[in-house]
């Protein structure tokens, strides 16, 4: 695993997860409060250090946000349903986000999650070794976690922050990358 | 009486043939038994059409529900119950339980089936683990599984009489469509267009399970079973390589074309015909070239799978338009001339009717006036477009390119029809069509191949047009003009495969879960009741004991659940974004209109899941008995 973010590598979420299993829920720490209070080459961050949202008074979000809406409707809305809202058999994330944290949220994208009831067997794939998901997943936190506190409504972000060079560096690394 | 003769025919058959022979004939003699319903499609044609006339427009005000039956799974349920002699066999979503049903015994359980899978194939089943049916011949049940088994199953009591692997879930690869059993052989395709899956069709001997042949929808000659010479599209030999000539290198071997929708024949050309679905990616910048035989009719030699002629519908497709939709087979007048057709409605809003034949363009017309993103099909045979849409440039997602949002294409991704079937009656020569009445935004961008993981490369949002609030239409079309006879509009698409009777009546089932009996002349509603959960599954009819009654499975799911559970995003939405980024007033609240739209005049775009709820159910009906 070569992602990394600024506290805490993909393998040790994944490690986090499968130790705690499907208790996880009840353990994990809640998101916090998504105030962006520092910014790092264009990823705005939060009292915590975790990744989140910045939507000015004039409706422009920044890049992770946008980002993660394009890649969120690429990925995960074939299950999860539009702008986060779930389908008859998947959840709406932008619930599952009010109570879901950063570190949770890795593990359970890298390493799916298994929910097998009488009637509705659910089943999340690992994502750990699709590119198209784990160069994205900060983004698609940022843009789920903004749409669970109501930061953003339904529908295409129409102003956003330009793609920042740094971001763009990485992603070309990460893509890129074995 | 009926059902003597019918007994003392196959007797008669079993004791002068043997082996496949007798199959076809026993399968044939039921089909032309409007009592029974033993092929996905009614018949081998897909017609959906039943001689049965008890229920009729004059007395089905009165239709009841007689009796139901829970599947106990709560995914969506596509597809129908066949019925076969006395014994209702009704499937499941994943697991694929099957359910054998003594009609003689008030639907007591006679037996049941349900395989062992790995439930990771859950997760590579786009669209939700829906199943579209079983098929029957040679005594057998065939079930074509989730994870692409293909199990023949003894029709008396249920125990496995073999069972094959057709595919690898790994990569993607998942079965959801209902086989075919023609003569000595069952037909099936394969699932996962967004998972860059090669797609084929798969030809087995019904006895053994033996694979007779393999059909592959891209790659070299050989594998797509054509002769470079004979085989035709419209009227043309196709050459040498001609799939392996329109991709850039070995694209092709993640082309996609899979082949999860319908399969029918022809007995006298010996000819079976289906539809190949999207090229992967959905990013059309990706994949340079028309494609080739992504988004394809294809009629196929029965016994060695040789392709006799192909048509592509959308070239180089750019907004995932499959064309696996059902082939229709009718026979009609054109122009004063006896005409074997092939009526078609594609995901990509055209009405197509081929001379079956030989595979002669004859009609494309759009089965919505909404569609958009072309304005006709070249219909003039000597230019070198023919039989090409004429693409509008604004939707084009090609021309806009990567990491631009084309706005307003109708239809959406859906298609104006998906894999629901329509019907079509002798009587009136109208095809009863269930339509969805959506657009879409549509945003490619680059994504990267992964084995068994989605590779779809594009964001897309759904709508209805501008202005309008019902997202579906139940419409009556002639084949041979190409027009819309009739269109009730509905809130939902209409996701649930149509029947049409000689009894005049045309049924079809709601996203909301209603039942609904028109009149086939004129679409007057006539009856509706609402079952236990929204219907994506296909009305069938039987008789039983002197009695007729209609069949429906109901259980909200499929790619409806998914991008109609939520409701779609309304145009006012939109507009309050773009009223907040001008300034004109604050940011939207979040659902502010969605989700208080109520039954207003926005009601159309409220939630399915304000109307209905998850449920596996069959509910039958029948005229009450005094």
């Amino acid at each position: 695993m070569t992602v990394t973010n600024g506290k805490l590598t993909l393998s040790g979420a994944l490690a986090l997860a499968c130790a705690l299993g499907s208790s996880l829920a009840a353990l994990a720490d809640p998101p916090g409060d998504p105030k962006a209070v520092t910014e790092e080459k264009g990823m705005w961050k939060d009292m915590n250090g975790d990744p989140t949202y910045k939507v000015d008074t004039d409706g422009t979000v920044d890049w992770f946000t946008y980002s993660g809406f394009r890649r969120y409707h690429s990925e995960c809305h074939v299950c999860h349903g539009p702008d986060g809202e779930g389908s008859s058999y998947a959840p709406a994330l932008a619930n599952s986000l009010k109570t879901v944290g950063y570190a949770e949220f890795y593990g359970i994208v890298a390493g799916g999650r298994k929910n097998l009831g009488a009637g509705q067997e659910k089943v999340m794939p690992a994502f750990g070794d699709n590119k198209n998901v784990t160069c994205y997943l900060n983004d698609m936190y940022v843009y789920l976690r903004a749409r669970s506190n109501d930061a953003v409504p339904r529908g295409r972000p129409l102003k956003h922050a330009e793609k920042p060079a740094a971001y763009a560096e990485a992603e070309d690394k990460c893509m890129a990358g074995g | 009486m009926r059902r003597y003769l019918l007994a003392t025919c196959i007797g008669a058959t079993a004791l002068f043939a043997t082996g496949y022979a007798s199959a076809n004939d026993d399968l044939t003699s039921r089909i032309a038994d409007p009592s029974q319903w033993v092929t996905p499609g009614r018949d081998f044609a897909n017609t959906r059409f039943s001689q049965l006339k008890q229920i009729n427009v004059d007395n089905v005000h009165k239709l009841a529900p007689a009796w139901t039956f829970s599947t106990g799974v709560l995914r969506g349920h596509e597809g129908a119950p066949l019925v076969v002699g006395d014994v209702m066999y009704v499937h499941a979503p994943f697991p694929n339980t099957v359910f054998a049903l003594d009609l003689n015994n008030d639907g007591k359980i006679l037996w049941k089936f349900e395989p062992k899978q790995d439930p990771n194939v859950i997760p590579v089943m786009c669209c939700d683990t829906v199943n579209r049916g079983l098929a029957f011949g040679d005594g057998k049940i065939f079930l074509h599984q989730s994870d692409t088994t293909l199990v023949a199953l003894d029709a008396k009591d249920g125990k496995v009489v073999w069972s094959i692997k057709d595919g690898d879930p790994s990569k993607g690869e998942t079965g959801t469509d209902a086989p075919l059993v023609v003569k000595d052989k069952v037909l099936i395709g394969v699932s996962g267009g967004e998972f860059g899956v090669r797609g084929w069709v798969s030809a087995y001997n019904i006895k053994d399970g033996k694979l007779a042949w393999r059909g592959y929808s891209e790659g070299p000659d050989s594998d797509l079973i054509v002769d470079p010479e004979k085989t035709t599209s419209l009227g043309k030999p196709i050459g040498k390589d001609s799939s392996l000539k329109s991709w850039e290198g070995d694209q092709w071997k993640i082309g996609g074309g899979t082949t999860w929708g319908w399969h029918s024949y022809d007995p006298q050309t010996n000819l079976i015909y289906y539809g190949s679905g999207n090229p992967s990616t959905w990013n059309p910048k990706q994949r340079p070239g028309d494609n080739k035989w992504s988004m394809t009719i294809w009629a196929r030699d029965l016994d060695t799978g040789m392709t006799k002629w192909v048509y592509q519908m959308t070239p180089h497709d750019e907004w995932d338009f499959d064309g696996v939709n059902e082939m229709v087979l009718t026979d009609q007048k054109i122009d004063g001339k006896d005409r074997k057709l092939l009526t078609h409605f594609d995901r990509n809003g055209f009405g197509y009717t081929l001379d079956r034949v030989t595979g002669e363009l004859l009609v494309a017309q759009k089965f919505d006036p909404a569609v958009n993103w072309a304005t006709g099909v070249n219909m003039d045979k000597s230019s070198p477009d023919f039989g090409r849409p004429i693409r509008v440039k604004a939707m084009s997602t090609e021309a806009n390119g990567e990491d631009v949002n084309t706005q307003g294409v109708c239809p959406a991704a859906l298609g104006t029809k998906d894999e629901q079937p329509a019907a079509y009656s002798p009587e009136t020569e109208l095809f009863y069509v269930p339509t969805n009445h959506v657009c879409m935004d549509y945003e490619p961008f680059k994504v990267s191949y992964t084995a068994g993981q989605p590779y779809v490369g594009a964001t897309l949002s759904m709508f209805p047009p501008q202005g309008e609030k019902n997202m579906g239409n139940m419409i009556a079309w002639d084949g041979k003009t190409g027009k819309i006879a009739w269109s009730d509009p509905e809130l939902f698409s209409v996701w649930s495969g149509a029947l049409a009777t000689a009894g005049g009546v045309v049924f079809y089932g709601t996203l909301e879960g209603y039942l609904k009996a028109v009149d086939a002349k004129t679409g007057k509603e006539l009856y509706k009741f609402k079952t236990p959960s929204g219907i994506i599954g296909n009305v069938m009819t039987y008789e039983h004991g002197g009695r007729q009654y209609v069949a429906i499975l109901s259980g909200v799911g499929g790619w409806a659940g998914i991008g109609l559970a939520a409701g779609l995003l309304a145009p006012q939405q939109a507009q309050a974004w773009h009223n907040a980024v001008t300034g004109k007033e604050n940011m939207p609240e979040k659902n502010k209109i969605v989700g208080t739209a109520g039954l207003g005049a926005v009601g159309g775009y409220a939630g399915l899941a304000e109307y209905t709820s998850l449920g596996g159910t069959l509910t039958v009906f029948a005229l009450p008995q005094d």
